[in-house]
């Protein structure tokens, strides 16, 4: 096994700089010049620069935030989006750890990963937009914890939760490292942790969304109510199962030369199974939000500009793709999914940007946009995420089959 | 899991549903009374107001804020919003009739602050004697300028060691010693009057039923969010002046507050409930496995 080498060389500098050099290619490829490193790398390089300026010069060297719009692209995106889209990794737990449906088997992990890289990275661009980030550990260590906060809450799980993917995925590296001893013990804390992350999760999801509950005098009241938190968990589930899905259409192609034969058979019937808990979820989700809409006794604006964006987010993005993902099931078609997928991710991205941004001091004629700086940040977040996930996926049994000393035993 | 444990499971579920609100502790407290102290308040009465910005000078002096120019008065001519070089700035509105209206803006120092409930390390506050005051163990997530519902914190975007800014209520520098807030004590006017909330309360009563017909029949800041420290007397309605009056009387901690209740009963019950499936899927998977091998 190569794997062993790699290890054993990164004991000397000099192999280490070989070893660096060669992990940038991609696993089996000739050359660093890939077209995916050359578009990537210098944004990567652009926003570090950009990085740097922030925290010498402060948020308002780089940003467009203002004392009217405290949170903008990097809360909105990176943290709201990026954690609903994550989603995934709590409902396909439940699913296969909890409910036992064996055939979900060859994706879990994959999706697990997905779930900690975008934990570990989107709340770490966190760090980059908190203003005094030298005091960010009093939320977890000190004598001055705010629980009446929702945020401390958020912050608390959040935290655990991605200590509790961690330990999910664990297994697969002790596999990479040949580790068994220590994969015997991994493996039987497995349920624990998904036990714990589900409960986490449910709490974080809802704390998003629990966040804005106190900017009640600031975001439109088709959008704010009590419901909020259970909104975010509810756009959550099949926000997070559209994500797995678009990303596994992706990677079949990218990553076919690591895909176990189970992978594949069984891709197509997962996607299937996936539309249809999406449609369930996004069932609920529109029970809600007429519930809301009734509650609030808010019909009328409906009838208002604000009202027809509203119906863009809620009928473009959450029916018809409901109504796609149906039939997409109904007539096994993966193209009609695939495009139910991508809808209501855009409609997960619409919603949370809506609360956050459009929404949020409608009234207000300031506007909020991002500079192009703010985007330059974020695409740096999402393309390293993205070049940890290449280095993993193409090194650890992540789809890819299990050591045989290993095998038949990760299911539970 | 058996019956027995199924039950008593079901029994914690629910007690904790029904014993949430006892078992968190209220982070809400009686009105203008603080652990067991009165709290301090100001009443300003924009009628006696004559925009003269003096305030606005004696507060920049007291927090060495940079000097506002008193003889300068076409910055009247556009509302302004106080900022974390200005803790407080005078506004100037015209009345129906045709009359200038001056209303100074600051912090109104919330009975139940919105960003002290927000903070996630109690950076932001409201001490006993009634100022709500901030801390250096802020992290600078600005999650208190989302809650305000007056916009009043403000941050220093332009540092790289930023600090959230904002009305203290000269509490370290004046009021802790006995003495009146800077603002108050320069006033030429009397338009702002300093006392315990409570008296600024039977104050501002008292000048409407002395003088009905001069006065709107309101004081901003007696109910609003579950009231204010800062509490405003004005001739016209509060809208025209600038003042947002569809905030409601709920105190704002209170929005969030039935959230966290639930999510205190649902990372009990969650997991609990987790295993038990859990372990009812494998005993009927390990069942259906022992059926098939006897057939």
């Amino acid at each position: 096994m190569n794997e062993k080498t790699e290890v054993t060389a990164i004991k000397n500098l000099k192999g280490f700089i070989n070893f660096f050099l060669s992990e940038l290619k991609p696993k089996g490829g000739k050359t660093i010049f890939t077209p995916f490193n050359l578009i990537t790398v210098p944004i990567i390089l652009l926003g570090i620069i950009i990085i740097s300026i922030r925290f010498a010069r402060g948020l308002g060297a780089v940003t467009n935030l203002s004392q009217d719009f405290p949170w903008g692209l990097w809360i909105g995106f990176d943290v709201l989006i990026g954690i609903a889209l994550a989603g995934g990794a709590y409902v396909l737990c439940f699913i296969y750890y909890i409910l036992g449906y064996e055939k979900y088997h060859p994706i879990i992990r994959v999706v697990v990963l997905n779930g900690f890289l975008a934990y570990s990275f989107y709340a770490g661009a966190l760090i980059l937009d908190l203003g005094r980030p030298w005091n960010a550990l009093n939320v977890l260590i000190g004598n001055k914890f705010g629980v009446s906060s929702v945020l401390f809450m958020v912050a608390w799980h959040f935290f655990l939760y991605t200590l509790s993917l961690l330990f999910e995925f664990a297994p697969a590296l002790a596999e990479w490292l040949g580790l068994k001893r220590v994969w015997k013990t991994l493996n039987a804390m497995t349920l624990g942790a998904v036990v714990f992350g589900i409960m986490l999760s449910l709490g974080h999801q809802g704390g998003v969304g629990g966040l804005f509950l106190l900017a009640k005098a600031k975001i439109h009241p088709l959008w704010y109510s009590e419901f909020i938190p259970l909104l975010f968990v509810t756009s959550s589930i099949f926000g997070g199962l559209s994500m797995v899905i678009f990303e596994g259409s992706i990677s079949s192609k990218v990553f076919r030369h690591r895909m176990s034969d189970e992978y594949h058979n069984a891709h197509d019937q997962i996607v299937m199974s996936m539309a249809k808990v999406c449609a369930g979820g996004m069932f609920v989700y529109l029970f809600l939000k007429l519930l809301e809409l009734n509650h609030e006794a808010t019909w009328s604006l409906l009838s208002t500009p604000m009202g027809y964006w509203y119906l863009v987010e809620v009928v473009g993005c959450v029916v018809i793709p409901l109504w796609l993902f149906l039939a997409g099931a109904n007539s096994r078609s993966m193209g009609t999914i695939k495009i139910a997928a991508v809808m209501t991710i855009i409609g997960v991205v619409l919603n949370r940007l809506n609360i956050c941004l459009i929404a949020y001091k409608w009234y207000s004629s300031l506007r909020y946009y991002p500079t192009w700086m703010e985007v330059v940040v974020t695409l740096t977040v999402v393309l390293t995420e993205l070049w940890v996930y290449r280095w993993i996926i193409n090194r650890m049994p992540v789809v890819s089959d299990s050591p045989e000393w290993a095998k038949g035993s990760h299911e539970k | 899991m058996d019956r027995r444990e199924f039950l008593k499971t079901i029994g914690i579920g629910i007690g904790g549903v029904a014993c949430g609100d006892i078992l968190i502790p209220s982070i809400v407290k009686a009105q203008n009374a603080f652990g067991g102290n009165e709290f301090f308040g100001v009443l300003v009465d924009t009628t006696r107001c004559i925009g003269c910005r003096r305030c606005e000078s004696a507060c920049a002096e007291i927090n060495n804020l940079p000097a506002p120019n008193l003889e300068d008065r076409t910055v009247l001519g556009k509302r302004r919003e106080t900022s974390e070089t200005q803790y407080t700035v005078v506004n100037r509105y015209i009345s129906k009739e045709g009359k200038e209206i001056f209303v100074k803006v600051q912090c109104m120092h919330c009975n139940y602050p919105a960003c002290a409930s927000a903070c996630l390390v109690k950076a932001m506050h409201k001490i006993e004697q009634g100022p709500v005051n901030w801390e250096t163990n802020c992290i600078g997530c600005r999650y208190c300028m989302v809650a305000c519902p007056f916009d009043i914190p403000k941050f220093e975007y332009n540092s790289p060691m930023p600090k959230i800014q904002k009305c203290n209520f000269c509490w370290e520098k004046k009021v802790s010693q006995g003495q009146h807030p800077a603002c108050v004590e320069i006033c030429p006017t009397e338009a702002i009057y300093f006392g315990t909330r409570r008296e600024m309360i039977e104050e501002a009563k008292r000048r409407i039923y002395q003088k009905p017909s001069k006065y709107y029949h309101q004081i901003y800041g007696e109910n609003e969010v579950g009231g204010t420290s800062w509490v405003y007397l004005a001739a016209v309605p509060f809208e025209e002046i600038g003042f947002r009056t569809d905030l409601g009387t709920t105190p704002y901690p209170k929005l969030s507050k039935g959230f966290l209740t639930n999510i205190a009963v649902i990372d009990l019950v969650v997991p609990t409930l987790l295993l038990g499936i859990s372990y009812v899927v494998k005993k009927m998977a390990d069942q259906q496995e022992n059926r098939e091998e006897k057939k």
